[in-house]
């Protein structure tokens, strides 16, 4: 795909669509919606199947001097290669979770939805340090906008505080990032991330980016506009929330706090730990006690976010690619199970748990799908979140035992809240007689929830396709922050592999015990 | 040959002059049935003047400008910058008055006479290098200013509108004059260029208070906190149309002097001013936020989000450097086009009596009634409160830059902050016309001219806008450069 501004390409084509969404009726504005983002979906496998693993760190770069005092230069990595794609596959989702409980203003609705797909993508493609706000930023009208209007009972306030929560976070890395631009005289991320700026100033860089990405993160104890927003969006609003703009938080920590400001970061390890373990911790025991289903999920995300903040700040391989995987399988995962609540909400209207039960009775291919991504979200193995719950703890483990224990309860605590959820859901009797005459999947729901039903188990069961891409970035990124990484008490010492095989027999034995078999094996070898 | 030069050097005023006596003649014999007429001229005269500078501008020959009528009128790329703002800014508000006296029937020729003289006072005032001439442009702007405030002459709100502009306007100007007299008198000139030599050794006490009432005085004219008061009443008071002209080119032109006044003659003592511009700044925006939250007519949100504009101009201002500069001619340029926009929605929310409707509550649900007319004002908001990736941002982004360059990284992380306080008010109009219900109040309007400037504007606003970094960008260095080439 030599010469084709791909990436480009990939903002045009919501772009466009959503212009045309405005003019279309409800029927049309769904078709086109659905047919730009299964382009989109169609450019990034694109995109994913020619980048080049191991080529170089950039690629699809693409500069043009449309501007002054910033550029609009696109290009991406592998970690920002998987976000995009994660964004592209959760969009289709998106549109068809809203075809049929969306039938007001359904034109304004998409237009929104594609606006938000394009900056999405802006953000993960942007190599512009300014353009990178920008898309940034942006991303808070139409969310506002989907919240607003679109939203359930309480959506006022909850749009509001989103769109003021977030602002406020925002500006003052606007500050920091004008000072490093004066400071070192480029808006071009890639030259920003190998510039070493003063430690002293690295401090106050530091705090700036950290109260815009915790805030969209969420971390504890700035999360408090997550459930609002998650709760009162509607469910494709919660699907790219959950799924995709927390991520932009983690992003942020990989791509700026992190490679700009090494040592920075290393000083404030302990404040990350801190905060990530009271996260983990409180908002899984509030995840416990929540009676919205919808809530519950929020508070969930908010303690997977936690370890994803954690892994990122282990200073290690395992810790960052753990993350990676962490952000990637929670965005399928908790996007799915946003999906799930939708299914059910569109029926009933409401999110109340106890307005449920027994589900697996009259909806066994919905409960089969809840239950593949209430494990998942557990951290089953054979699913993406035992992946990313294994990696980014064995990395946290190097920094601190203390922070990994803590953590691994929140796991335990994990199980408790989804499981439970699922039981007074999907099982027991059938208390409700409105619950119990709900209908099965149709084929639409199907189309929702299968892909990324096969994306969870494929990342569970071959992370190596995810995690190949962004091998060497974050092996490039480890690099980069080995001189200011923290001694852990773990002190972990590699051990002696063995020559042999794992399963290989001592020889003594193996003639013995296995003579025959070896016996037979040549004798009906060659001849 | 001097006379020549200078009458060339200075020839949009006397365009605009010649053609504002003229007009006049044709109000005085004709009468008002010539409204209509008089407006095109007055624009096609502001376009010609526009055309002018223009020329000033970009051409090669003019590039250092030069000194007319004895060194106390200067044409340089500042000037004409700014002149050009104003007088587009003038063109725009008069283009979409004259439907607005439409239902009343009170429009009268005299309208767009006073605006050319208007006009002609601020290109004097943006041009002035001596506190005599900046003093009699000002007072030919403010006159003019006077009287259209209370143009309206049935309406009680009008009225009280004009006389409070000119009872506060007066004190300014006498405060002004106080300072000027004291300037005068410590450094015994009243030219810029004298002044500044004055200064140069250090500055006395009583140069010193002269600076402080002249920056007063300014801040009176400019409506910045803590001599705001007045702002609130004459925008709501006056006509619409007036109301958008106040918002919009006297407000350039006041904030250009206040550039010009405190970089040359006084830049040279920058430390002395410095803190007093950094005050003020952080006053506006913090009072223009706060103010705005409780009320509900929309003329006096919008005159409080002026207030809390001018704030982030000063902080351009407050880094006294030629980036700064640059920065708020930029700013001032994308305020322009956000202001104007906004006070055309103002004018096209009219029921179906073609009442003027003034409450922001009767914006609810405009989204459903009126989609377009909605995403314009959505946009305006949005972009006055400085959120990507509408242009509003791209100024305060260079406004915080240079305030960072500057090393006052303090000050940009406060006034930032306190934007965010800006961003709730803003927020309520967008909720109000896209969450409400409809309060189907407000009836189309089919007026060509007013969705030809909004449309404009709009496009300026909208992310199309960024489009225009790189001129803007040049031409507002080069004018900023200008200021700065004397020193």
């Amino acid at each position: 795909m030599d010469g084709f501004p791909i990436l480009s390409v990939m903002l045009a084509v919501p772009l466009v669509a959503a212009v045309l969404c405005l003019f279309l009726d409800a029927n049309g504005a769904r078709w086109t919606a659905l047919g730009a983002t299964l382009v989109n979906l169609a450019l990034g496998i694109g995109l994913w199947l020619s980048y080049e693993v191991g080529g170089p760190q950039w690629q699809f770069t693409e500069r043009a001097d449309l501007f002054a005092g910033f550029s609009y230069a696109l290009g991406i990595d592998g970690i920002a290669l998987m976000l995009i794609v994660l964004s592209v596959f959760l969009m289709p989702a998106c549109i068809l979770a809203s075809w049929d409980s969306i039938q007001k203003r359904v034109g304004e609705y998409m237009a929104a939805f594609l606006i938000m797909e394009l900056l999405m993508i802006g953000v993960f493609a942007a190599q512009d340090m300014l353009l990178f706000y920008i898309f940034f930023e942006a991303g808070l009208i139409p969310m506002y906008l989907i919240i607003g209007i679109w939203g359930g009972d309480n959506r006022i306030y909850a749009s509001y505080k989103f769109f003021l929560y977030t602002l406020l976070g925002s500006v003052l890395m606007l500050i920091a990032m004008l000072w490093m631009i004066n400071e070192a005289g480029t808006t071009d991320i890639p030259t920003l991330m190998q510039y070493d700026f003063p430690p002293a100033a690295q401090t106050w860089l530091w705090l700036a980016f950290f109260a815009s990405f915790a805030v969209k993160m969420p971390m504890w104890p700035v999360h408090t506009w997550l459930p609002d927003a998650h709760v009162q969006a509607p469910t494709a609003g919660s699907v790219i929330l959950a799924g995709v703009l927390l991520k932009m938080g983690g992003y942020g920590f990989i791509r700026f706090s992190l490679p700009m400001f090494p040592e920075a970061s290393a000083q404030f390890v302990w404040l990350i730990l801190g905060l990530s373990m009271v996260a983990v911790v409180v908002t899984s025991l509030i995840a416990l006690v929540q009676h919205d289903m919808k809530k519950l999920i929020a508070y969930s995300s908010v303690a997977h976010m936690a370890i994803v903040t954690a892994g990122l700040f282990a200073f290690n391989v395992q810790g960052l690619e753990g993350a990676m995987i962490m952000m990637l399988s929670h965005g399928l995962v908790s996007g799915a199970l946003f999906l799930c609540v939708g299914i059910i909400y569109d029926q009933l209207h409401t999110r109340e748990i106890d307005r449920y039960g027994g589900l697996s009775i009259n909806m066994p291919k919905y409960a089969i799908f809840f239950l593949l991504f209430t494990m998942a979200s557990i951290g089953l193995p054979g699913t993406s979140g035992f992946v990313a719950e294994f990696l980014s703890l064995a990395g946290i483990y190097e920094v601190s035992s203390l922070a990994t224990f803590v953590l691994t309860t929140g796991i335990i605590l994990g199980a408790g809240y989804m499981l439970y959820l699922y039981r007074r859901v999907a099982f027991g009797e059938q208390k409700n007689a409105d619950a119990a005459a709900m209908r099965d999947l149709n084929l639409r729901e199907w189309f929702m929830l299968g892909p990324i039903a096969a994306a969870v188990l494929w990342m569970g069961v071959y992370p190596e396709s995810f995690l190949a891409p962004m091998r060497a970035d974050i092996a490039a990124l480890d690099a980069r922050l080995a001189r200011a990484a923290p001694e852990g008490d773990a002190k972990l010492v590699a051990g002696e592999p063995l020559t042999a095989a794992a399963n290989a027999m001592p020889d003594g034995e193996h003639g013995e015990g296995h003579g025959d078999d070896h016996g037979d094996d040549n004798s009906e070898g060659p001849e | 040959m001097d006379i020549v030069n200078s009458l060339a050097l200075s020839s949009p005023e006397i365009l605009l002059t010649i053609s504002g006596l003229i007009l006049l003649m044709v109000c005085a014999f004709v009468g008002d049935k010539a409204a209509r007429i008089v407006t095109i001229l007055a624009v096609a005269a502001l376009f010609g003047a526009t055309a002018i500078t223009a020329d000033f501008l970009t051409n090669p020959a003019f590039e250092l400008g030069g000194d007319a009528w004895a060194g106390i009128y200067r044409m340089d790329a500042f000037g004409s910058f700014s002149k050009i703002l104003i007088y587009l800014a003038a063109i725009g508000c008069l283009i979409v008055t004259p439907k607005f006296f439409d239902a009343t029937g009170e429009y009268r020729p005299e309208y767009p006479v006073l605006m050319l003289f208007g006009a002609v006072g601020m290109g004097l005032m943006v041009s002035a290098v001596d506190l005599m001439t900046l003093y009699m442009g000002l007072e030919l702007t403010s006159l003019a200013s006077y009287v259209l405030a209370s143009f309206t002459r049935s309406d009680d709100r009008s009225a009280e509108a004009g006389l409070k502009y000119f009872v506060l306007g007066a004190l300014a100007s006498g405060i002004l004059l106080y300072g000027m007299s004291l300037v005068y008198g410590f450094t015994g000139s009243t030219n810029y260029i004298g002044i500044r030599v004055a200064l140069q050794d250090g500055l006395s006490t009583g140069a010193l208070f002269g600076i402080v009432f002249v920056l007063a005085g300014m801040a009176f004219k400019i409506a910045a906190v803590p001599f705001h008061m007045w702002t609130p009443d004459v925008y709501e008071g006056a006509p619409t149309p007036v109301t958008a002209f106040f918002a919009t080119a006297p407000k350039v032109a006041a904030i250009v002097i206040m550039m010009r006044i405190a970089l040359d003659p006084f830049g040279g003592q920058s430390d002395a001013w410095q803190q007093i511009v950094i005050f003020a700044a952080l006053a506006s925006i913090v009072v223009g936020a706060l103010g705005a939250i409780s009320q509900d007519n929309i003329k006096r949100l919008l005159a409080y989000s002026s207030i809390n504009n001018v704030g982030f101009i000063l902080i351009g201002l407050a880094a006294a450097t030629e980036a700064g500069a640059a920065a708020m001619l930029v700013y001032l340029t994308i305020y322009v086009a956000m202001s104007l926009g906004s006070f055309v929605v103002v004018m096209m929310m009219r029921d179906a009596d073609g009442k003027q409707v003034e409450e922001i509550s009767k914006l609810g649900g405009l989204s459903r009634s009126q989609p377009w007319l909605a995403l314009c004002m959505a946009m305006m908001m949005l972009s006055l409160a400085g959120i990507p990736p509408l242009f509003g941002f791209w100024g305060k982004l260079v406004v915080f830059q240079a305030a960072v360059q500057a090393d006052m990284v303090l000050l940009a992380a406060l006034g930032i902050a306190a934007s965010v306080i800006g961003a709730f008010y803003y927020l309520k109009i967008v909720k109000i016309m896209y969450f409400d219900e409809p309060a189907g109040v407000v009836a189309p309007s089919h007026d060509t001219a007013r969705w030809a400037v909004l449309a404009v504007t709009a496009l300026i606003v909208s992310p199309l806008g960024y489009l225009l970094i790189v001129p803007l960008g040049a031409l507002a260095s080069r004018a900023a450069a200008a200021l700065f080439f004397i020193i």
